[in-house]
């Protein structure tokens, strides 16, 4: 399985927290602790959990725009964490992000051409400005975008819309595989459905490969083809999208799909004990998930378990009785 | 964001503004074709006469047709050497803001955008230099100066002293208003779109977050072209500022101070109300745009 | 008579210097003791507004235009404000989306919620702060006591919005209006809080008027349910019907295009464009231009809100047709 488009090998990143320049402690957030993921082509890969669960970070620090504390990325078997800017140029054409908030990710004052031709320009110099202004049209056309909208700002767009113009970014330059970062959860319930149902139809038409991060477990059983589970840094879960609703293995999977409301109703009849995300500074030294365990015995506290096979199916789970 | 057309409704349904605008309007036009509208070059001394000096405003016992608001003591009109005065004063209020911006726009965006000990030097550089009263940086600058070069040379230069000098001494200002707006707009998304393209930092910081932040500048830059105004018409009044034969309104309000006791109020009068004027409408002005611009007092329409 | 009947309620904000703007244009609402009800709309549709509204907090330059707003067969908008601060906040209560614009970030949790208890009744500082201990009990606090000296900001998210359900339960309201109360937090911290908030009604007879854009909330939590769209009710009911064979083309719409309803890996249904801000709202329904089933006389007139649903064309039971 060497032929991942995607792979990160033992990912950490680590922030320095602000403190004052005399203290003597440093305190360090552990954003990701070890995160070993294989992305194949052509698959949606979904990354779910909660907010600190460093599901964004894992997507930042393979578009580069955090740099991995230690560990490694990979893109069509080439590292690329470690490159310059001028080896990775080529690279970045391939590789594109859809971030949350279409309020912020575009540039207030540019137009949407501007806004469009920005990643030709500056990727693929060899293009004229005339192939530039047909690619712009192009992917406007693909992505459901009316070409009357390239003069125009964005604040004269609905969010929908805006998030179409930023999908279409992230498209101009054809790569061929895109980070979305939680890009429906800023949406309209009705617009949702536009923009998972565009993204959907550019994968068919494109042979796109995304890496799908969400909270929304809901989603992932629509569109995933693989989905991550993660919590405080780590991989808990990692298994095919079908399997993991049947047969969740991580006693924390089982939590999140328990805690989807459903439209039949009845699922929150008992009253639920407060759980709490442990404190990502001083990460608890065994299984992260242990605290709010229910089935968590001594070992669980003192030894983190590792991301393993579960026997006899093909899901991975990080848990010491998963089985 | 607003548009052309909403900026230009709030101007026309805001008395105050459109009063300030029109004095601001006419000022710099005054000054602006003062060759061509003053009665006299009060530069050119072929055109003074010392018989016409200290005479009073022309509607006044004494007075002269030819000189609507008097003469100083030079014998030049006291209205022709306000229009010349005003456009120095003008000019060198302009000059200081953009050289205050380009430095404090450039500091402050290295700072905000790079953060670490940069931000760090930087803006400890600002506080140092903030708790430095400009007046007091420009009196040693200025009587350095004048010490070291005869007084020919100050004459010429004088004008480019004094806009480097404020300039300088006021660019924390600019550079932390910058730095600030900065801080808040790269984490926006739009930025990291762009870095996800690759493009260098240079690029990011000049053409992505430069404009978002560019609207507290346009805002101070009203702000401190009257206060550049002032702190010139200051040093000028205590003799460091523009030499009495090419007048700023300072240098007229202190060459007309020595004769104000001996009743020739007129010739500190005209130029103070004009200066007086000038300010006011430059910080209405900037308290006006302020409220426009910003979103959060803004409601409705736009 | 119920607790609470709103008749005809509407809210304007001006436009330019003469003209106005509706935000809800004529909202009926009935609301009985012990009674959950969800209003569910997307955003802008003025559900927020409502609940303003009832509390008679609409903000400067709005105004409730008409309408009545009865409690207790009282008048809300009649009443000096002195009156109304006897029944605000004592019974009736509110819980908004953010739990930091009801706790103030400088006080401890004991010292606002006795302030707020101390404000509506004569009680003794001894009496209040056992009062207050109490409540935080029964929202499953851990360690209650030692939390009334806590910071608002020492808490977790989670936590936070307990503390606020807290307040809003110590004058021992009639109704709770919670204005998208989960919407910030994560799905197993949300799953905490509905249970709660649920258990909570249930054992007080307390009644809840639940705003939220989530339709398994709603269906989680409410007996009946409200759906608004463009500052309307379209349609009315109980939760359980409207879900299970909804009859505004919108609220159909709305359901289908949730990923749960969908066969895995199909398309989503989508309900075309956006809907229109209350400045530009068309003629006649203002659903008419993405509505499949739309004719000339829903371009007219609006249609009135009949047996629960304001339609010209409803979808009748059986009819999985065309929406």
């Amino acid at each position: 399985m060497s032929d991942a488009i995607v792979e990160t090998r033992g990912l950490e990143m680590r922030f320095a927290l602000p403190t004052h320049f005399l203290s003597r402690e440093k305190p360090v957030l552990h954003a990701l602790s070890g995160v070993s993921i294989k992305i194949m082509p052509g698959e949606t890969f979904c990354v779910v959990g909660e907010s600190g669960c460093g599901k964004t970070t894992l997507g930042r620090a393979i578009m580069g725009l955090n740099t991995p504390s230690a560990g490694e990325v990979y893109f069509n078997g080439k590292r690329i964490d470690q490159m310059d800017e001028a080896e990775r140029k080529p690279i970045r054409r391939d590789m594109q992000m859809v971030f949350q908030n279409p309020y912020a990710s575009l540039n207030p004052r540019r137009n949407v051409f501007e806004t469009l031709a920005e990643p030709i320009r500056h990727l693929m110099p060899e293009k004229t400005e005339t192939e530039v202004r047909a690619q712009v049209e192009d992917v406007l056309a693909a992505t459901g975008c009316d070409p009357s909208w390239q003069r125009r700002l964005p604040h004269e767009f609905s969010g929908g819309q805006r998030q179409r113009i930023a999908i279409a970014r992230a498209l101009v330059t054809n790569p061929a595989f895109i980070v979305a970062d939680e890009p429906i959860s800023a949406l309209d319930v009705s617009i949702q459905a536009q923009i998972l149902n565009l993204l959907t139809d550019l994968q068919a038409q494109r042979g796109l490969t995304y890496l799908f991060i969400t909270h929304d477990l809901s989603v992932v059983k629509h569109f995933g083809t693989r989905v991550a589970v993660m919590y405080l840094g780590q991989v808990m879960e990692l298994a095919d999208a079908e399997t993991i609703f049947e047969d969740p293995k991580h006693p924390y999977t089982q939590l999140l799909l328990d805690a989807i409301p459903k439209l039949e109703g009845g699922s929150f009849e008992r009253p639920r004990q407060p759980g709490e995300l442990p404190d990502p500074v001083n990460p608890p030294p065994g299984c992260p998930f242990a605290p709010r365990c229910s089935i968590a015995a001594d070992r669980c506290r003192s030894e983190r378990p590792k991301l393993r096979v579960i026997p006899g199916s093909t899901t991975q789970a990080a848990c010491h009785f998963a089985e | 964001m607003i548009t052309w057309r909403g900026f230009l409704n709030r101007f026309l349904s805001d008395p105050v503004a459109i009063g300030a605008g029109i004095v601001l309007l006419l000022l710099v036009l005054m000054a602006v074709f003062a060759p061509l509208l003053a009665p006299q070059n009060p530069y050119d001394l072929m055109q003074l006469d010392i018989m016409d000096s200290e005479m009073p405003p022309s509607w006044m016992p004494g007075g002269d047709d030819r000189f609507l608001l008097g003469t100083d003591a030079q014998g030049r009109g006291v209205l022709s050497t306000i229009m010349y005065g005003t456009g120095i004063s003008l000019l060198i209020g302009i000059g200081a803001v953009v050289v205050q911006g380009i430095l404090g726009v450039t500091l402050g965006l290295i700072a905000g955008y790079k953060g670490g000990w940069i931000d760090a030097f930087l803006m400890r550089l600002a506080d140092i230099q903030m708790s430095l009263s400009t007046l007091m940086i420009a009196i040693i600058a200025l009587a350095l100066f004048q010490a070291a070069f005869d007084a020919n040379v100050y004459a010429d230069y004088a004008i480019i002293m004094l806009i480097l000098i404020i300039g300088i001494a006021e660019w924390p200002k600019f550079a932390r208003t910058v730095r600030s707006s900065v801080l808040g707009e790269k984490n926006k998304e739009y930025v990291d779109a762009a870095r996800v393209i690759g493009l260098p930092a240079r690029k990011v910081m000049w053409k992505h977050i430069l404009p978002n932040t560019l609207t507290p500048v346009l805002v101070i830059s009203t702000i401190q072209v009257a206060e550049a105004i002032m702190t010139e018409a200051a040093l000028s009044f205590l003799g460091l500022g523009m030499p009495v034969d090419r007048p700023s309104l300072g240098s007229l309000i202190r060459s007309g101070f020595e004769f104000i006791f001996s009743g020739q109020y007129w010739i500190t009068l005209y130029p103070a109300l004009v200066l007086i004027a000038l300010v006011l409408a430059l910080n209405l002005l900037g308290d006006w745009l302020r409220d426009v611009l910003n979103p959060k007092l803004r409601r409705g329409d736009d | 008579m119920a607790m609470l009947e709103i008749h005809d309620l509407r809210v304007a904000f001006p436009r330019g210097k003469k003209d106005e703007v509706e935000a809800l244009r004529g909202i009926d609402l009935t609301l009985e003791k012990g009674e959950r009800i969800g209003i569910v709309g997307e955003s802008g549709a003025g559900k927020s507004m409502l609940a303003f509204a009832i509390l008679n907090l609409i903000a400067e330059p709005g105004r409730v235009s008409q309408g009545t707003i009865k409690f207790h067969g009282e008048n809300l908008l009649d009443m000096s404000e002195r009156k109304i601060r006897t029944i605000r906040g004592n019974r009736i209560s509110m819980i908004f989306q953010d739990p930091m614009v009801t706790l103030n970030p400088v006080l401890t949790i004991g010292t606002q919620m006795i302030e707020t208890l101390k404000a509506h009744q004569r009680i003794s500082t001894r009496e209040a702060h056992q009062r207050c201990v109490d409540k935080l009990k029964l929202v499953a606090i851990p360690s209650a006591e030692s939390r009334m000296d806590a910071y608002p900001h020492e808490l977790s998210g989670g936590l936070r919005q307990r503390v606020v359900i807290a307040i809003a339960l110590l004058t021992d309201p009639e109704i709770i209006i919670a204005d998208e109360p989960t919407t910030a937090l994560d799905v197993t911290i949300q799953a905490e809080i509905i249970a709660l908030i649920l258990k909570l009604c249930r054992d007080n007879d307390l009644a809840l008027i639940l705003i939220t854009h989530d339709l398994g909330v709603v269906a989680e939590v409410t007996e009946r349910l409200m759906i608004m769209y463009a500052g309307k009710c379209v349609e009315t009911g109980r939760t359980r019907d409207i879900i299970a064979a909804p009859k505004h083309p919108y609220a159909a719409g709305l359901l289908k295009a949730l990923p749960q309803n969908a066969q895995r890996g199909s398309k989503l249904y989508q309900i075309p464009g956006s809907m229109p801000p209350i400045t530009a709202l068309p003629s006649g329904c203002p659903y008419h231009p993405r509505c499949a089933r739309a004719d000339d006389g829903c371009r007219a007139a609006m249609p009135p809100l009949e047996n629960g649903v304001a339609c010209f064309h409803p979808l009748n039971e059986n009819a999985e047709a065309s929406i």
